[in-house]
């Protein structure tokens, strides 16, 4: 009895592998999709919207404001502050324009003080997006409340589904992904410098980061492909999730620029860097701005290099809007590449929150979504114009981009999901008022 | 599948606070959020660093005077009671249709946003504007970029407009006939898209 237990198990293990690997790895490696994905999509987007039918039904009771509106919730009055405070002086019996003060000017302070704090633009992009309607995930579920038992039964089957069927086949297909680049680069490296070489680099780069994506059931849509970033050039992106790296990598090869990490991560990295150039800095190494500087501009030089890929938010943000550039890598040289990646959130919510899931919790929590959906467009490439400094350049880039993914543009620095805001904005705006009250001197 | 946020809200409490602050209950509910999503801390009360870390809020050269009008006097935590009775003071008034109750006077009446404009001055709670204080919160408002002398004159010139009884500070009736002409109505109210 015991030696036929064991022959089953082995059986269904050969199985289990010949399906992931003749039906997901091998189609993957060459590109191929045998349309498993997309009739998942399909069968998703039709049980999504009958649940949302039935959710708006129950919800017609109460009524509820928007969860989230592009504008925010309340009216806003975007009038300099100038306009502002002669508006509220008008009435005032002493009316001077300029160059005094009256009591009733706190009231403008008083009322931008009291907005910001019912909603304000920045604090809500580090949390993840609240949904329309609910997109029968536990996590997402805020200001849904208990609806019907259909609902409820789907839901209890989409748990089953995601936990028991999908997770241990993402995993199983990450982790051969992952193995064959650490492997395959290996090898590679160990080949003399060639074109053979080069290419063989980017077949197993290309074929791993295919592999992670089926393993993450992601949908990508590339727009405009004849922009892809080329040789040279530096590639610019909004930063949403670690996730971003795979998605861009499945339809072409770039070479990642970012700190040495150890574990894991560390053996991934360094084995990568084996087979073809990537930038891995040491953490001290990246507070020397020339130093990086210097080597970014020396990797480009080498036209036959791949192009790099940088997030110039420098953090992830939740994919509603795009934050402060930092001039750093637009102050380089070279073409830069805007891209724009905008992830549909009805199918899972990619942001990485980091402040509050680690990487391995956040990676479980991408394995057990529905799906990852997302759109890519390449945008026309850009230089620095005449007389622009990196600053303005970097705007423009990421209005470029903000328009094109339709998210918000943003110029509050990404930092800000850490660090406290600079003193110097208010001491921007003490300025201001200050020359209202004692005119132009 | 019961809803995280909204869930530690009763049904009881929605309603105290719409008696209480004339808030609609779809109001209520997205305020809670809002609330919830500032509590960093998760005890259901928030404090002063809760508020700080608006960055609009950071550098609003007022801001620190704001943040101290939700917290009653010597406390450090503001629950959510609180800080609904405090945002009610800027319900637009032409909201005051549904809610008629002739005994109390609401929160976001004329006179209560003239109170609470004049609290951004009076820095001790002791109903008066003295000089001193006029001073500090102009020096808040216009940081180091104007002198003291001036400053000083300035605070003499509104002190000697507003003051009726000669008594060099200004009191809260005196601070309303200064602003009899101003619309409190318009500029102190905040109004919900829906």
């Amino acid at each position: 009895m015991e030696g036929s237990y064991w022959d089953l198990v082995l059986l269904v293990m050969e199985v289990w592998l010949f399906v992931v690997l003749g039906l997901i790895v091998l189609p993957a490696m060459f590109g191929v999709s045998l349309g498993f994905t997309d009739l998942y999509i399909k069968v998703l987007v039709k049980t999504l919207e009958w649940a949302t039918r039935r959710i708006q039904r129950g919800q017609k009771e109460q009524d509820t404001l928007p969860a989230h509106l592009p504008n925010g919730i309340i009216e806003r009055n975007d009038d300099s502050m100038e306009e502002q405070i002669v508006e509220l002086r008008r009435s005032h019996p002493k009316f001077h324009s300029v160059g005094d003060f009256t009591l009733c000017d706190a009231f403008y302070f008083c009322k931008k003080g009291i907005e910001s704090i019912v909603d304000d633009e920045v604090t809500q992009r580090f949390t993840s997006e609240e949904l329309v309607s609910w997109n029968l995930l536990t996590r997402t579920n805020i200001n849904f409340h208990y609806i019907s038992v259909r609902v409820t039964i789907i839901w209890g089957l989409g748990l089953f589904i995601r936990y028991c069927i999908l997770l241990p086949l993402r995993v199983t297909l990450a982790a051969i992904g992952l193995s064959w680049l650490v492997i395959g680069t290996t090898l590679v490296g160990l080949l003399p410098n060639s074109n053979v070489k080069n290419w063989l680099s980017d077949v197993i780069h290309m074929t791993c980061y295919r592999i992670c994506a089926r393993g993450l059931s992601a949908r990508i849509r590339y727009h405009s492909k004849e922009n892809r970033p080329k040789k040279g050039g530096i590639c610019v992106a909004n930063h949403t999730s670690p996730i971003d790296i795979v998605i861009l990598a499945n339809d072409g090869c770039y070479a990642m620029v970012g700190q040495i990490h150890g574990g894991l991560m560390g053996v991934i990295q360094r084995s990568m860097v084996r087979s073809c150039p990537h930038v891995w800095f040491e953490r001290s190494e990246m507070k020397d701005r020339h130093a990086v500087a210097k080597r970014l501009k020396d990797h480009i030089a080498d036209k036959s290099k791949q192009p790099i890929l940088i997030f110039p938010e420098g953090t992830c943000i939740n994919n509603t809007s795009v934050m402060m550039f930092k001039k750093g890598s637009f102050e380089i040289g070279g073409t830069i590449y805007p891209v724009a990646i905008k992830y549909d959130p009805q199918f899972g919510d990619a942001f990485w929150n980091s402040g509050k899931y680690n990487m391995v919790s956040y990676l479980l929590r991408m394995m057990t979504s529905w799906a990852i959906v997302c759109n890519v467009w390449y945008l026309p490439p850009m230089s620095i114009q005449d007389g622009e400094d990196a600053v303005h350049f970097a705007n423009r880039v990421k209005s470029a981009i903000a328009l094109q993914g339709g998210l918000m543009d943003l110029s509050w620095d990404g930092g800000l999901k850490r660090e406290k805001v600079k003193q110097s904005f208010k001491e921007e705006q003490q300025k201001m008022y200050s020359s209202m009250i004692v005119g132009q001197d | 599948m019961g809803s995280r946020a909204s869930s530690l809200l009763r049904e009881e409490d929605i309603e105290e606070i719409k008696k209480e602050t004339g808030f609609s209950h779809s109001q209520i509910t997205r305020l809670y959020s809002r609330f919830h999503s500032l509590d960093k801390g998760e005890n259901g009360a928030l404090s002063r660093e809760d508020f700080q870390r608006i960055p609009e809020l950071a550098i609003n050269p007022l801001g620190d005077r704001i943040i101290n009008a939700f917290f009653p006097e010597g406390e450090d935590q503001v629950n959510f009671r609180g800080f609904m009775r405090t945002l009610a003071h800027f319900r637009p008034v032409e909201d005051n249709e549904k809610n008629k109750d002739p005994t109390a006077e609401p929160l976001n009446s004329r006179n209560n946003k003239l109170l609470f404009a004049f609290r951004l001055y009076d820095l001790d709670r002791d109903d008066k504007i003295s000089r001193d204080e006029l001073l500090q919160v102009l020096r808040m408002m216009v940081g180091v970029n104007i002198s003291d002398e001036q400053l000083g004159s300035i605070a003499d010139r509104t002190i000697q407009e507003a003051d009726t009884n000669g008594d060099m500070s200004i009191s809260f009736s005196e601070f309303i006939k200064v602003l009899e002409k101003v619309d409190v109505e318009q500029k102190m109210s905040i109004r919900f898209l829906h």
